[in-house]
């Protein structure tokens, strides 16, 4: 059989499988962003939101949608990859992989695309919400949707390596606890940074979320705190980095073979 | 031409346990082969070196010519593998684990299908096919990784421990599902703890112990080693006397059951018509250890002392 047909083949069955695993647990994968964000829109959007005023020339409900979006994207990528494939390490039927004819880039490609696939529909769930409270106008389709997928291409790689050197459950929700969930809560999901110091505006800068939610932001609104281009290199780059150091474990083995 | 061919595999796992000391082993095409061992003797890494769930250390693996470092996908593509630990998403229905596997192999999700129903009805699964997995019983579950890894049609079948904690029942289905399946020309690697499951089954055994083969022979061949065998015979009465037998050592167990030693040279011919002179009626017959059992345990403890293995 053609190589290139048999690895279509058994990537399309890796993603069918993932989109099947979290769409059949529906509650547990999609809903609580959709609930999340509705008491965001609420709480920031309505209550707060208004008496906060306009930022960067829109109003603060508008501004902080590509934020909340971008926010159930990455941590949803993350979080998809990590679990599945830890729980196919941890009951060993990565094993079915393992034994197959199926190269690495394979195994890895079908987990990130269903970390995409999963980051998607969230994504879309959530933008859903965001027109129950505000009309959005999307700036540039293109830019958007890039950064819409490179972005959780670049979680769901982050998710792949939390997944292979976890040893147990706990170990899967360390980095989005403890590291996710701070870097996208100060990556200008619901202020400018122009608002902070300067030296607070310099720090922030070393927050690569930040990038991606500004880059996002001009895709929907079209302004940006920092500039598209550089936001493009650098999750270009990110992405670069991690799919090597990911294909560089399991060439290894690590975490998965004795 | 060999279906494997193992050469100088060594093994040395991080902490220093050398599973494996320079294993050779050669599997021919169309061979029923068993592997047996004691626990911890390498059996387990061997397979898993092989399958590719294992790391080795050195040394070479052929699979139907392939090699394992130079064409891993070729060689991945003769072989399939019933492991001996379930593994399994347990939430997944049989039908999905089935089909899933044949994906992973580039089979087209129709021929999937097509092939996933077959193995099924022969398995007996087709009407637990919707089933969780984790509804199923072991015996279930064990002829369900047999279903799996026959789907992309391996022409290398290893089957680790295939039968543990399944009933006798669905044990003996599964055998003449096996001797079927080899004799449609399917190369099969046991390894098992049920030695009578070896020696029905297979034609070719290696005995790896500590790391190393200690025997790689014919069955029949090992087997014709056996210089005595123990006979139990069940007694219809208790005899007032046991009689003084040449070449028989005859010992009482109870009342009405005797144990009798007796060698290779012996005639069994001789031994019932002097039990009968004797007045001494046999009901029933049956060997005291199964001989393929009696043959390992002489192995490996005598291997532990680095003698001859004769028993």
């Amino acid at each position: 059989m053609n190589h290139y047909r048999h690895y279509w083949v058994a990537f399309s069955t890796l993603l069918v499988k993932e989109i099947v695993r979290f769409s059949r647990i529906w509650v547990q994968t999609v809903l609580p962003s959709a609930i999340s964000t509705i008491l965001y829109f609420v709480i920031f959007g309505r209550l707060i939101g208004e008496r906060i005023g306009p930022m960067g020339g829109f109003s603060y409900v508008d501004f902080i949608v590509p934020g909340l979006v971008l926010m159930g994207v990455i941590t949803n990528a993350y979080s998809n990859v990590a679990s599945s494939f830890y729980s196919s390490k941890f009951s060993r039927y990565v094993e079915e992989l393992l034994i197959a004819p199926v190269p690495n880039w394979v195994i890895l490609a079908g987990f990130v695309a269903g970390g995409v696939a999963r980051g998607l529909a969230v994504g879309i769930v959530v933008t859903l919400v965001a027109l129950g409270f505000t009309r959005i106008e999307i700036h540039s389709y293109g830019i958007t949707m890039l950064v819409f997928v490179l972005t959780a291409v670049l979680f769901a790689l982050g998710g792949f390596i939390n997944a292979i050197y976890a040893n147990s459950f706990d170990d899967i929700s360390i980095v989005p606890t403890f590291v996710l969930t701070p870097l996208t809560y100060l990556g200008g999901v619901f202020y400018s940074i122009d608002l902070l110091p300067t030296l607070w505006q310099d720090l922030s800068l070393a927050n690569p979320v930040l990038y991606m939610v500004n880059a996002f932001r001009f895709g929907l609104l079209g302004v940006s705190d920092i500039q598209v281009g550089v936001a493009f290199a650098l999750i270009l780059g990110f992405i670069v980095v991690l799919t090597f150091y990911s294909l560089h474990l399991l060439r290894r083995g690590i975490g998965i073979k004795t | 031409m060999s279906a494997l061919a193992v050469r100088k595999l060594t093994k040395v796992y991080r902490n220093g346990h050398e599973a494996l000391k320079g294993v050779d082993l050669t599997v021919e095409e169309g061979d029923f082969f068993a592997l047996l061992g004691p626990n911890g003797a390498g059996k387990s890494t061997l397979i898993g070196i092989v399958a590719s769930l294992v790391n080795k250390t050195g040394g070479k693996v052929r699979v139907f010519g392939h090699d394992l470092d130079r064409e891993p996908e070729s060689m991945k593509a003769y072989l399939g593998l019933v492991p001996q630990e379930f593994n399994f998403n347990l939430f997944l229905p049989v039908i999905e684990v089935v089909l899933n596997q044949a994906g992973y192999y580039g089979i087209p999700r129709r021929e999937a299908g097509v092939r996933a129903e077959y193995y099924l009805r022969q398995l007996d699964l087709w009407e637990r096919r919707g089933s969780q997995m984790r509804m199923l019983s072991g015996g279930l579950k064990r002829r369900l990784m047999i279903a799996r890894a026959l789907v992309h049609r391996p022409r290398l079948l290893i089957l680790d421990e295939p039968t543990a904690g399944v009933d006798i029942e669905i044990r003996r289905s599964m055998w003449t599902f096996l001797r079927e399946l080899n004799a449609g020309g399917t190369t099969i690697i046991l390894t098992t703890h049920y030695l009578e499951e070896a020696e029905s089954l297979c034609r070719n055994i290696a005995i790896i112990n500590d790391g190393r083969i200690a025997e790689h022979v014919d069955m029949g061949v090992l087997l014709g080693r056996l210089e005595t065998e123990t006979l139990v015979l069940d007694l219809k009465a208790r005899p007032a006397q046991l009689p003084r037998l040449d070449g028989f050592v005859l010992t009482r167990l109870d009342d009405r059951t005797l144990e009798v030693e007796v060698t290779k040279d012996s005639s069994i011919n001789r031994l019932f018509e002097a039990l009968s002179r004797n007045g001494i009626q046999v009901v029933s017959l049956r060997n005291k250890q199964n001989r393929l059992e009696q043959l390992f345990l002489a192995l490996v403890e005598n291997n532990k002392g680095g003698r001859d293995i004769s028993p």
